[in-house]
């Protein structure tokens, strides 16, 4: 049991996520020679949300008011059990990659049951589309992880990162650079940036991820924002730990711990600014465009896997 | 050129018309008890141009059975014309093919015409006028989205109903004409100048077209003659409205497929348009200039200046198009042929960028000199064509201010006798503006009719979205751009 791990871990993911999202929108601002409101303005809309009174859509169920919850709490439990800023794991085995995958799924999951739930066409039309892009994407999650989990002989995520960190070398080889790839593409699909899905857009028509959750407000808002919000930090932890593990603590003493802290924050807050810049040069792509783009990600993958068992 | 017919005649004179390559630009009812006689009267403006030729059709009609024979199978313009004047006026088009409602408010009671002499304040709300009810697909899957009249961002009310089978678009009703604003009728009474506020305010974008297209009614009415500097200012003032406008609208283009940075260029190119804009009338939309019987402005122009900008506007929609992603969204997408822009009488960058030639600087010139069309290199119908042929018309009319503002030719002002009614023809930057006025023999406005290019418009958007994606339908809408204000008075 590692429970000062734990804590820290879901502290800094909580604190920190409101503040990605403001790095990577201050970032885009500045490099489109916008002012921008400033790296705090998230948690400030959250502040803003948190206060406001609580309202949910005539004739929708117990389903969307627990959604927001279930929502923040799968990524909660992903931010407490996986290695972010420690490999001990927190709570026994749970790092593994199927449990990970299927908690962040879930929590996709639930929202687009609570986008149904309100009856309504956008709510519809939005989980539609998430849910279309999910199936797509999961394939590709589990495969790209599990090529990088192949010559460990273990799908825990603690053992993936500290063999990488033990045999620096892995991370240039063909395996891992596929599977690099691979995710990259997933992390922009499941966190609907550009250019699958534009965050910043106000065209009801054309949103996705937005479409599925338009009718909630207030607290319930905040808590969909921050579950966002999170689930952007985690999936870039994840991809900043499975292929730069350095800094990553392997014990539980404090100075460790805070190093591990520093490398978490400088390599989610670098791969957010990469993410911020690279999205101002791109466009968002046909909505029958994005399965090609999937598939291809899925292939690189696949790819991976298959390259993870003849070059071994 | 002026015909009084009975309601039996109009049919043939308006097929003879149309058969010899006149469009028709507006309809008209009028209530003459405002000048004293106690009729209703509906008249048809038809246009042509090579050589510009205009040719009114006056009908007068009998006040207690108000009936036209419909010219809905000639042409479909006049079909909707005929539904304005029904809904306006109690104007009965007989054997129309589409009966019901067009610019009525839902809520409006039952046998209220606002335009009608004796209508008096707007009523409260009434028994409505039946129900109005959309089309319905049905088969598997077909489903409804309903989006608006209040939508997120910053745009006119107007309720949109898609029939939809996965993405796919099956059908688009619009429900515009849900802020009638009698302006027509807030005209009359008015004096000539006092009627300038209101045509600055019939459409914010289109502050010099609607202007320049009244006060050239007016001119026609009133005899007013116009020195030829002032008819230069003129079309100077009308390049410059097209230059912000087609800037603002190449930015929201790419914004729409969520490249944002040509959007915050766009802004800034505006931006500095809308300085020289300030600079030029003291207005940054262009008000205050225009006014019956000449234009008054502080200074002209730079050309040089906008040179420059013309010079970034063409990079900046290089920069769009050399974007395989923003090409792929914008090619192919919503295609209008130029047959059914044809048969809807689009106007406009719309209509030219389906291939047709329309242009009231060339058809209906008001300068001395009736000026060229425009070449397009895309004329193919869809976002990109619209798109391009913004970019074009942007170069095009930087070089008609430099040509303009270098002087012309000094024409002799010609007396020209008071007409009692006049129309003005204009190229909006959305396309051709039509203004019809009547005035009494000492000036005062008695009937004020406006026809903004949406009116035709409007009609275009859902036929060019068959069979288009639901996502795509923000952009195909910003690529048309039309008018709720404009077309809903």
């Amino acid at each position: 049991m590692n429970v000062a791990g734990g804590v820290v871990q879901a502290v800094v993911v909580v604190g920190g996520a409101p503040l990605l999202v403001g790095v990577m929108r201050q970032v885009r601002a500045r490099l489109e020679g916008r002012a921008g409101p400033g790296i705090g303005q998230p948690w400030r809309d959250l502040r803003k949300l948190l206060g406001k009174e609580p309202i949910t859509p005539r004739g929708t169920t117990e389903l969307f008011r627990l959604a927001p919850l279930v929502s923040l709490a799968t990524v909660l439990v992903v931010a407490v059990v996986a290695p972010f800023v420690t490999t001990v794991p927190t709570v026994g085995p749970a790092a593994d990659l199927f449990a990970v995958v299927a908690l962040l799924a879930l929590g996709t999951v639930v929202l687009a049951l609570a986008g149904l739930d309100t009856g309504t066409a956008f709510g519809g039309m939005g989980a539609s589309r998430e849910v279309t892009i999910l199936a797509l994407v999961e394939p590709t999650l589990l495969v790209a992880i599990f090529a990088l989990s192949v010559r460990v002989g273990s799908t825990n995520l603690g053992a993936i990162m500290t063999a990488t960190v033990e045999d620096p070398a892995r991370v240039i080889s063909p395996v891992s650079l596929l599977a690099a790839v691979a995710l990259v593409v997933v992390t922009v699909a499941e966190n609907g940036r550009l250019p699958v899905d534009n965050p910043s857009t106000h065209l009801e028509l054309t949103m996705v991820h937005e479409a599925m959750v338009l009718e909630y407000a207030g607290p319930d808002l905040a808590l969909v924002e921050l579950a966002s919000a999170m689930r952007l930090a985690v999936f870039l932890g994840l991809l900043g730990n499975l292929f730069l593990p350095w800094g990553l603590a392997t014990g539980t003493d404090p100075v460790a711990l805070a190093v591990g802290v520093l490398a978490l924050v400088v390599k989610v807050g670098v791969l957010g600014a990469l993410l911020a810049a690279a999205e101002v040069f791109l466009a968002k792509l046909r909505l029958f465009r994005v399965p090609e783009l999937l598939a291809g990600s899925f292939l690189l993958s696949l790819l991976a896997a298959t390259a993870a068992f003849f070059l071994a | 050129m002026r015909h009084t017919l009975r309601p039996d005649e109009l049919p043939a004179h308006a097929r003879s018309l149309l058969d010899q390559g006149f469009r028709l630009a507006l309809v008209a009812g009028h209530d003459d008890t405002v000048i004293g006689r106690d009729a209703l009267r509906a008249v048809y403006l038809f246009t042509a141009p090579d050589p510009d030729r205009r040719v009114e059709l006056h009908v007068e009609l009998d006040r207690a059975r108000p009936h036209l024979p419909s010219l809905a199978g000639l042409s479909f313009p006049a079909g909707r014309f005929e539904r304005e004047l029904h809904d306006l006026f109690g104007i009965v088009p007989d054997d129309h093919p589409l009966p019901r409602r067009l610019v009525r408010h839902f809520h409006w009671p039952r046998g209220w015409h606002p335009m009608l002499a004796d209508a008096g304040d707007p009523p409260d709300f009434g028994d409505t006028d039946g129900p109005y009810p959309f089309r319905a697909v049905e088969g598997p899957g077909v489903y409804e989205i309903p989006v608006g009249p209040v939508h997120a961002g910053m745009i006119g009310p107007g309720h949109f109903r898609f029939s939809v089978v996965g993405e796919t678009i099956l059908n688009l009703k619009a429900r515009l004409w849900f802020v009638h604003r009698g302006l027509e009728r807030l005209f009359t009474g008015r004096t000539p100048e006092s009627g300038v506020e209101l045509a600055e305010r019939v459409s914010g974008d289109t502050t010099v077209g609607h202007t320049l297209a009244y006060c050239l009614a007016v001119e026609q009415a009133t005899g007013l003659t116009v020195p030829a500097a002032a008819t230069r200012v003129r079309a100077v003032l009308l390049e410059l409205e097209r230059l912000y406008n087609h800037v603002a609208d190449l930015g929201a283009l790419a914004n729409d497929v969520g490249h944002g940075i040509l959007n915050v260029h766009a802004g800034r190119l505006r931006e500095e348009l809308l300085r020289i804009n300030d600079a030029v009338t003291g207005s940054r939309l262009l008000r205050g200039a225009i006014h019956p019987g000449g234009a008054t402005v502080a200074t002209l122009p730079d050309p040089d200046r906008l040179a420059v900008l013309a010079t970034e506007v063409a990079e900046l929609a290089h920069l769009a198009l050399e974007h395989s992603v923003v090409r792929d969204r914008f090619a192919g997408t919503s295609v209008l042929t130029r047959d059914q822009a044809a048969d809807l009488g689009t106007l406009g960058y719309v209509a030219r960028a389906s291939g047709l030639l329309v242009d009231a600087r060339h058809d209906h010139p008001f300068l001395p000199t009736p000026t060229d069309h425009v070449r397009h290199t895309h004329t193919e119908g869809d976002v990109l064509s619209r798109f391009v042929v913004r970019v074009e018309e942007f170069a095009d009319s930087v070089t008609r201010i430099a040509a303009l503002t270098g002087g012309g030719a000094q024409e002799p002002e010609r007396d020209r006798a008071a007409a009692g009614s006049g129309v003005g023809i204009v190229e909006g930057w959305r396309g051709t503006v039509t203004h019809r006025v009547e005035t009494t023999s000492d000036g005062v406005l008695t009937r004020v009719k406006i026809v903004d290019p949406s009116f035709f418009n409007w009609p275009a958007l859902p036929v060019a979205l068959a069979d288009t994606i639901v996502p795509d339908f923000p952009l195909t809408n910003k690529s048309f751009n039309l008018s709720y204000a404009g077309n809903d008075l």
